[in-house]
């Protein structure tokens, strides 16, 4: 039950993390610069970006649930059972982000979920 | 796809895989390992933190956040998503190796499958065209 708790968290605030780091990356624009100047640059702007502060307390909330279920499952499940968060994000970045989800990557995405789900057995 | 962005995207996804593998490898072993037991208590998070292999596993994992964020700035979360799942097979494949975990045939099929989609998606653009009515960007 502790684990199955766990899990929910950890999807919860996965699925939200990610959502919000792809609306503010997009808006922040491709990164060209990978200089230490142009680096030490683009992390004090996003430093600055709530929304973006907001998805890495997501993440923390995630990791250290994930820690936590850890020590109560084994790494080969907890890894793939927490990717119930990949089939929401999917489908979440094309209803929220309206990403054009081409026929190749709902093929894809159906091919890694029933990979996932097997790798949980 | 002009050949230097998908490089670049090609490179970034291989740093999201591998720092997120090896990160949570080092996680999983750190906390069975001398972090001791995880209470209720915020304090039993915070020793565990500072051991050695959790803090290595912690380091790992904020270069796969930033790694990814980075990879999220030009291609699509729908993108990233499925060719970064790679790192689910290299998870298993590193608890067999280093946990002694057992990787069943089950398990085995999974892999293929994830390469499988893997290719297929890694194959198309990472960016598409938004659609009307999307948020900003």
């Amino acid at each position: 039950m502790k684990a199955w708790l766990l899990l929910a968290v950890i999807i919860g605030s996965t699925v939200t993390a990610d959502l919000l780091q792809s609306h503010e990356m997009k808006r922040h624009g491709e990164i060209h610069d990978f200089r230490p100047s142009g680096l030490r640059l683009v992390l004090a702007t996003l430093a600055r970006n709530k929304n973006l502060i907001l998805s890495v307390a997501c993440m923390a909330a995630s990791f250290f649930s994930f820690m936590a279920l850890l020590q109560v499952a084994d790494l080969s499940f907890a890894v793939p059972a927490s990717a119930g968060s990949f089939v929401i994000e999917t489908v979440l970045a094309r209803v929220i982000l309206k990403e054009h989800v081409d026929s190749r990557r709902w093929i894809g995405a159906a091919l890694v979920a029933g990979g996932v789900w097997l790798l949980a057995l | 796809m002009n050949p230097r962005l998908r490089w670049k995207t090609r490179a970034f996804a291989a740093i999201v895989v591998i720092s997120n593998a090896f990160g949570n490898l080092f996680l999983a072993w750190g906390m069975r390992h001398g972090a001791g037991e995880i209470t209720e208590s915020p304090l039993s998070f915070i020793r565990a933190i500072f051991t050695p292999w959790v803090s290595l596993g912690i380091v790992l994992l904020i270069s796969w956040m930033l790694s990814k964020m980075f990879l999220l700035s030009w291609a699509d979360l729908s993108y990233v998503l499925p060719v970064t799942a790679f790192g689910y097979v290299l998870n298993a494949l590193l608890g067999r190796l280093f946990l002694s975990e057992d990787v069943t045939p089950a398990r085995w099929a999974g892999t293929l499958l994830i390469m499988a989609g893997v290719v297929l998606v890694g194959m198309g653009n990472p960016h598409s065209e938004q659609q009307a009515g999307g948020p900003p960007v």
